[in-house]
């Protein structure tokens, strides 16, 4: 049943990458636990225009999960405390009346912040020009039931495919470690007979051009799986290390 | 700005779709073969815009990357791949007859020209179905993972208006998955140097130099800079202006800014009137809310969609005394079972919203609100079991129940229409050229495919043909007579006039200093649109509506208030440019609705309907494409007309009872 809350909240107030920011407390009363979490920031701006200040810069498109857009970092985990969800999904009805709610931007080494909680993510659409497609032209290819691919493998590479490039993974990597992303499209893609012809040189192009842009390792602390919203799982990580094995010993 | 006029004024009365002869079934590949065509080395010396990275956007970016085309492609969000085709859950249609049900082009091409009540061009639609097949063929060798069966082979599943299964799909993210596809493509490209692209930039106007369209002013959204950019043809594929209600289930940044700045340098804006109210809609909840989330019409492939027929049942579950279990199934009314035996669950979406509005008004509706019906899973949950269900639709009855707090599984959904998708847009000839030479227009911006009503699963379709198959093709024939034109320099004076243009209108916005939030205005646009030009319509509500956009427009820009510097990244500033267009389009939304003396698809008048309350078109008087020219500020536009001639299907009343 709808009620509301009160909440008072602890929101990162930076107005660019090279200034230093702060936290700065926001009170917000009579917030309707039916509403969105950012549904919540949307009034906390419209009163702050209202006040002639300067509302909070986010990033938020589609707000039902899947763009990938949001990105905060609330109560110390991305997109916050609920889970195989993102910020625009987590809804009041999981925080307490009179709560503290801490909220950052994602933190990462290859996220610059631009402004308040919008980071710069465009490291990730790098590693995939580096790599992370089927090399195939538009037309001339065949029949889309000439080769059968086993609903098993199109299972596993369509949950290995649900990644939405959302930067959570490094963002909770104490390492900054982007290898789940990278894994998961590695691991789509060979899983799928069209892809496995550029497996190996798919991962190694792929690691290199992480490793280039400043993302840290992965030693297999999960907290990628844990956080991640689509709960790609962490066994990915284990196909791309086999590829990038092989793609090793072929060199 | 004479230069402009000239570009518009030479056809003015006539319009010409400038359709292939011949046969329908043989118009594309004549085309195809008499086209002009650009030779390798001189694509590498033409450039092309690409604004936009949705399913067209980026399908074309990366086609015509491929071909050999230097393409410049703009993305108004950080990433091409967050383009809101990205949210589409359901399918992809494709006449493959894959199940063997009897599909075929033709009744692809037939079911979209019904389905779109017989509002749309032939040919156009016929291309569409031809091209449909290429289009999984394509995706599955990218690599989307679309659903198999366990020997090996692509599944489908049925949508509505349709009584074969020729739906493709991935999950509840089929949107996700095709849009992945022509990302990993253009990625490609923008790794191989053939595609820049400009992520964070926001298109501001389209540069018209002699009578053709020679590239745009942009606004790089982190600085705040204005900037300008040259190419020998102009793409736009920028989507769908669905958020003129404020409240749909458009992404937050969807926008109509590139077909009002099209439209007026002399482009037309066709049917804006035909816009889609989705049937399936988590319902609204308060006052606050931002944004409306779409459930996949897939759903109705198994769920079925009931209100109480007993009013004082309805009421007992409005007062929270009843629960949608208590009531035994005798006490149930399945009205589009009811009412449409033949296509029942699944008949297309503006009948179904339609008549989910008919049973709310007559006080059957459920939820808190009473504007709700039960969207119910518990025969399939029996007939299949849990897990079969939850295998179909696990990912939107998780996003079900994060979002209203009740488990789909074991209480029907609450759905309601809502705002989802316009048919109209910007009107293209056969080629997907705007009435402007070196425009294109693409994927939902243009009028093209969709008549009056959309079927599912067909906006992706529609998408991914104009950017793969359609426009990487049209285009060569345009550009084959611009080789000898050289890169032009920003510097000349139509650059110049038209960035002066653009910052005087954000000048003029930045010093009204009211006290008014542009979502504050927004959201009573909103309201006034959804009153009187949602899905019913009539003559007064809409002449009320253009009263009252008027009175919006002048609050606009007499008392909106916008924080913060104009060269600075400044969210509301964006936002309240786009809305000074929602304002425009609302008004050329209700104006289309109030000329158009007809029910057709999603634009239902009231006072033209059958004894059962069915759209009652008109096809004496109009049976045409109504294209609108700009005439000027405070000027009312130019009615013009493309005449829709029928040479291969006979209208007749669309029929989804028998």
């Amino acid at each position: 049943m709808e009620k509301s809350i009160n909440v008072t909240l602890k929101i990162w107030r930076q107005a660019s990458a090279k200034i230093k920011g702060k936290f700065e407390i926001y009170k917000m009363d009579n917030v309707s636990t039916d509403s969105s979490f950012l549904e919540m920031i949307d009034e906390l701006n419209e009163q702050l225009v209202n006040e002639h200040k300067e509302p909070i810069a986010f990033d938020h498109d589609c707000r039902e999960g899947i763009c990938g857009m949001c990105s905060m970092y609330i109560n110390g985990q991305p997109h916050g405390p609920d889970g195989e969800i993102t910020t625009c999904q987590l809804h009041m009805r999981n925080f307490k009346d009179g709560e503290t709610i801490t909220v950052e931007p994602w933190r990462s080494a290859a996220f610059p912040v631009i402004r308040d909680l919008m980071v710069d993510r465009s490291a990730y659409d790098k590693i995939i020009q580096a790599g992370g497609f089927i090399s195939v032209n538009t037309g001339g290819v065949p029949d889309g039931n000439a080769i059968a691919i086993s609903k098993v493998a199109a299972d596993e590479a369509m949950d290995a495919a649900s990644c939405i490039g959302c930067g959570a993974c490094a963002a909770a990597c104490k390492n900054g470690s982007a290898m789940l992303f990278v894994a998961a499209k590695v691991s789509q893609l060979a899983l799928l007979p069209q892809g496995k012809v550029e497996a190996s040189h798919r991962a190694k192009m792929m690691v290199a051009k992480m490793d280039e842009l400043g993302f840290g390792n992965c030693t297999n602390t999960g907290a990628c799986e844990a956080e991640c919203p689509k709960n790609v799982s962490i066994s990915h990580i284990a196909r791309l290390n086999r590829e990038y094995l092989c793609a090793k010993f072929k060199d | 700005m004479a230069k402009k006029q000239e570009s518009t004024s030479v056809e003015s009365t006539k319009i010409d779709a400038r359709i292939p002869e011949g046969p329908l079934a043989e118009k594309w590949s004549n085309y195809k073969a008499h086209q002009k065509l650009v030779n390798p080395s001189n694509k590498r010396r033409l450039d092309v815009i690409v604004v936009g990275t949705g399913l067209a956007g980026a399908s074309a970016a990366a086609s015509m990357a491929e071909m050999g085309f230097n393409v410049l492609n703009f993305c108004i969000q950080d990433s091409p791949r967050r383009a809101h085709s990205i949210a589409a859950q359901g399918g992809i249609n494709a006449a493959k007859n894959y199940q063997n049900d009897g599909d075929s082009v033709y009744r692809l091409f037939y079911d979209t020209i019904k389905g779109g009540d017989y509002r749309a061009r032939e040919s156009n639609v016929y291309r569409l179905a031809e091209v449909s097949n290429g289009i999984i063929d394509q995706c599955v060798a990218q690599g989307v993972p679309f659903a198999r069966e366990y020997g090996g082979l692509l599944d489908n599943r049925s949508f509505g208006g349709a009584q074969v299964s020729r739906t493709f799909y991935a999950k509840g993210q089929t949107g996700q998955q095709l849009l992945l596809g022509a990302y990993s493509a253009l990625s490609r490209q923008i790794g191989k140097g053939a595609v820049k692209l400009y992520s964070r930039y926001e298109m501001l106007d389209v540069v018209v130099i002699d009578g053709r369209a020679r590239g745009i002013i942009a606004r790089n959204l982190i600085s705040g800079k204005i900037e300008r950019f040259f190419a020998h043809a102009v793409v736009v594929g920028s989507g769908g202006y669905g958020n003129t209600f404020f409240l749909s289930t458009n992404a937050m940044n969807s926008n109509g800014s590139a077909l009002v700045q099209m439209y007026k340098k002399g482009a037309y804006f066709a049917n804006p009137a035909y816009a889609q109210i989705h049937p399936t809609c988590i319902p609204v909840h308060g006052d606050k809310q931002s944004k409306l989330t779409l459930m996949s019409e897939s759903l109705r492939n198994d769920g079925r969609i009931w209100v109480p027929k007993k009013k004082e049942d309805a009421e007992a579950i409005r007062a929270g005394k009843k629960k949608a279990t208590d009531l035994a199934e005798g006490d149930r009314d399945y009205y589009l079972e009811r009412r449409y035996p033949a296509f029942g669950n699944l008949v297309p979406r503006d009948v179904a919203s339609r008549a989910a509005k008919e049973r709310c008004d007559a006080g059957f509706g459920v939820g808190n609100t009473g504007l709700a019906v039960y969207l119910d899973f518990s025969d399939a949950i029996n007939r299949l079991g849990e897990n079969v269900v939850r295998s179909r639709y696990g990912n939107l009855f998780q996003m079900y129940e994060k979002i209203v707090d009740e488990n789909p599984y074991h209480t029907p959904m609450m759905i309601y229409p809502a705002m989802h998708y316009t048919m109209g847009g910007i009107w293209v000839d056969y080629e997907l050229q705007t009435s402007i030479k070196g425009l294109f227009c693409i994927g939902e911006a243009n009028f093209s495919d969709h008549g009056a009503n959309r079927l599912g699963a067909s906006a992706l379709m529609q998408g991914l043909a104009d950017g793969y198959f359609v426009l990487p093709y049209t285009i060569q024939n345009y550009l084959a007579d611009q080789i000898q034109v050289p890169r032009l320099s920003t510097e000349l004076p139509e650059f110049e006039e038209a960035e002066k243009a653009v910052n005087d209108k954000i000048k003029k916005l930045m010093s009204i200093q009211g006290k008014r939030t542009v979502d504050s205005i927004h959201r009573e646009l909103g309201l006034i649109m959804w009153d009187f030009v949602g899905m019913g319509r009539n003559k007064e509500g809409l002449e009320t509506a253009l009263e009252k956009i008027k009175v919006v427009r002048k609050e606009f820009w007499s008392n909106v208030y916008i924080p913060g510097k104009e060269v600075d990244l400044n969210n509301e500033l964006e936002k309240a440019l786009r809305v000074a267009d929602f304002i425009e389009i609302g008004e050329l939304m209700a104006r289309d609705a109030l000329m158009r003396e007809e029910s057709c698809g999603g634009h239902f008048r009231e006072e033209y309907q059958t004894p059962e309350g069915e759209a009652l078109r008109n096809d004496e008087d109009f049976a045409f494409a109504s294209c609108w020219k700009f005439a000027g500020e405070g000027n009312d536009p130019e009615l013009l007309k493309e005449e829709l001639v029928y040479e291969f299907v006979h209208r007749q009343q669309r029929n989804y009872k028998s």
